[in-house]
């Protein structure tokens, strides 16, 4: 695998296909290890994010620690949606993901041409200001109470509707959607304009001089990652039937890049994905033993910045090479497409 | 009518003035060479005809359209490449997917977020195409960032190369090469003349000597001097300024 320079990459890779059958007998096994349903519904919503999320920091090397805004944007789309309009499951997850769209087009225009710190500023900055307006703007966002009661609309399928009321039939519904991303992401990743990104990440003035608009990708690339922010906001308020300003906080932003960046969003498409699961265990694990589990947490992720910046898929990564096989024979001389691919 | 114009380019940066009223053509089919000491403003004339600056005064014009101004994406999608003088690739992209990045093919198809771009096919055969004309052939799947110093410099020349140009812009390419290595990018570049119309930034003047059509020699940010390698030979000013000598 390694040896080919780019990799035609199959619809749904093992590792998906793996992740998704193994996430789907969760309801079965999670109360016997001592957790609960509503975990698994948490953890598929915040890889949709995470997984949205690393398009922007791991692919295109541009972070963003204001995309809280828009997770908190689809959350709030969504709940507006089913007060105001009609309840519809489908239609308020569309419109979630196009008033995040919409937002990050906006804030994307005033980003898109700058990079790494600048970038990171500006975006804390839009952050703040849609945190802010989320707290003030009493009539609509409910202020700091957020939006209460907000439905769980059922599936319409034609005939058949199914209810969404219990945690475990709305988690089979995210782990679906979370299935749909995930594709269309490792779609988009081996496309050419995942490819481009990747230049961009590597070196934006060489993208620029062989005559990429590089601006316009960027842009793009963001609105697209805050649209899938909010799709996940979407399902986050179906969940909690609430949405509020927390989400869309500083803090909350800045969860989200420590989940991907633990997991190895550099290195690897999955790294979010790690990183949310280990992050959500670890609160539960770890919470369950101490109230200080985020400090410990905190501690890790020190030190994984400073040793181990490729995160846990690094260190797999790393350990998988080490160990000789037949297919691997070729590692030292023959480098793999662009490692982020793994 | 010359491919490529720059008339009265005048750029500064605060009070320095870099380049004065600068007048250039280049020919199509030839390799024009740009020569002067370090610091004399040439790359930064290259920066402004390859659209990273925006000159203060003047126009450039390539093939009759005036590109003055223009971002270095619109430039390059006009038809002109340019490599670096420091090197600047896609490190952690193998040579191969360096040069597949820059074909015309696989930009146009840039917004293109479902298929995937794979490392066989047309693309992957145009692509190890230049490669092979760069003299990198063998080393398609190894990271850019991993080769060579001189290996690094051909896939500067490659990236540039893949965009098929209509105008090549070389900017210092025998940088940092020793004597073999530039004798070998001498005979590469005297193979690329049959199909491309090439300027080319050097110091090394036995290498532009051997290779152009035409020279400009800038000093000061001015061109003091421009002829054919032979008429710069016999120049008073090239002479008294050190830079015919090896």
């Amino acid at each position: 695998m390694a040896a080919v320079p780019t990799v035609a990459s199959p619809w749904v890779p093992r590792g998906m296909a793996l992740l998704l059958a193994v996430m789907a007998t969760l309801p079965l096994w999670v109360a016997s290890i001592g957790l609960y349903q509503y975990l698994g519904v948490e953890i598929a919503i915040w890889m949709i994010y995470g997984l949205g999320f690393n398009l922007l920091l791991g692919y295109s090397g541009l972070p963003s620690f204001g995309h809280g805004a828009f997770f908190g944007v689809g959350a709030y789309a969504f709940g507006l949606f089913q007060a105001w309009a009609f309840e519809s499951l489908l239609l308020g997850m569309a419109l979630a993901a196009v008033a995040a769209f919409v937002a990050g087009a906006v804030v994307g225009c005033f980003l898109s041409h700058r990079r790494g710190i600048y970038f990171a500023l500006m975006t804390i900055a839009f952050g703040q200001v849609f945190w802010f307006v989320a707290i003030k703007w009493h009539t609509v966002t409910g202020g700091e109470d957020g939006l209460l009661n907000i439905p769980r609309p059922a599936l319409e399928l034609g005939a058949a509707s199914v209810p969404l009321n219990s945690n475990v039939a709305l988690f089979y519904f995210v782990l679906f959607v979370l299935a749909v991303v995930a594709v269309a992401l490792w779609r988009l990743v081996h496309s050419p304009f995942g490819k481009v990104l990747q230049a961009i990440r590597q070196n934006e003035e060489r993208a620029r001089f062989v005559g990429y608009n590089v601006w316009l990708f960027k842009w793009a690339v963001f609105a697209l990652s805050a649209a899938i922010a909010g799709l996940a906001g979407s399902l986050f308020s179906m969940a909690q039937q609430s949405a509020y300003p927390d989400v869309m906080s500083l803090h909350a932003s800045g969860v989200i890049v420590m989940m991907t960046l633990i997991g190895g969003g550099f290195v690897s498409f999955w790294g979010p994905v790690i990183g949310v699961a280990v992050y959500f265990l670890a609160r539960d694990v770890l919470g369950a033993v101490t109230e200080t589990w985020l400090l410990w947490f905190g501690l890790v992720f020190v030190l994984a910045v400073l040793f181990r910046p490729e995160g846990i898929a690094g260190a797999w990564q790393e350990y998988v090479g080490s160990v000789p096989s037949a297919g691997r024979r070729n590692r030292g001389t023959e480098a793999p497409a662009s490692h982020i691919e793994r | 009518m010359a491919l490529f114009e720059a008339r009265g380019v005048h750029k500064r940066f605060g009070h320095q003035v870099v380049l004065e009223n600068i007048d250039l053509s280049f020919e199509s089919g030839r390799l024009s060479g740009i020569m002067g000491p370090n610091g004399a403003g040439k790359t930064t004339c290259f920066n402004v005809l390859t659209g990273r600056y925006k000159p203060d005064r003047g126009r450039v014009l390539f093939d009759g359209e005036d590109i003055t101004g223009l971002s270095p994406n619109a430039i390059a999608c006009r038809g002109i490449a340019r490599s670096f003088q420091t090197i600047s690739l896609f490190d952690e992209y193998s040579a191969l997917e360096n040069v597949l990045i820059a074909l015309p093919e696989v930009r146009e198809r840039g917004f293109n977020m479902i298929e995937p771009l794979s490392g066989d096919g047309a693309d992957a055969d145009r692509a190890a195409a230049v490669l092979a004309r760069v003299g990198l052939a063998g080393r398609e799947r190894r990271r850019a960032g991993d080769l060579a110093y001189g290996e690094r410099r051909a896939l500067e020349i490659g990236v540039a190369l893949a965009a098929a140009p209509r105008l090549l812009f070389l900017d210092e390419p025998t940088s940092g090469l020793g004597v073999e290595a530039t004798a070998r990018l001498s005979e590469m570049v005297r193979e690329l003349k049959h199909d491309y119309s090439i300027v080319v930034i050097e110091h090394d003047m036995q290498f532009l000597f051997g290779l152009a059509d035409a020279i400009s020699v800038i000093h000061w940010g001015q061109v003091i001097a421009r002829g054919t390698p032979d008429e710069l030979r016999e120049n008073k000013w090239v002479q008294r300024s050190n830079l015919g000598r090896p």
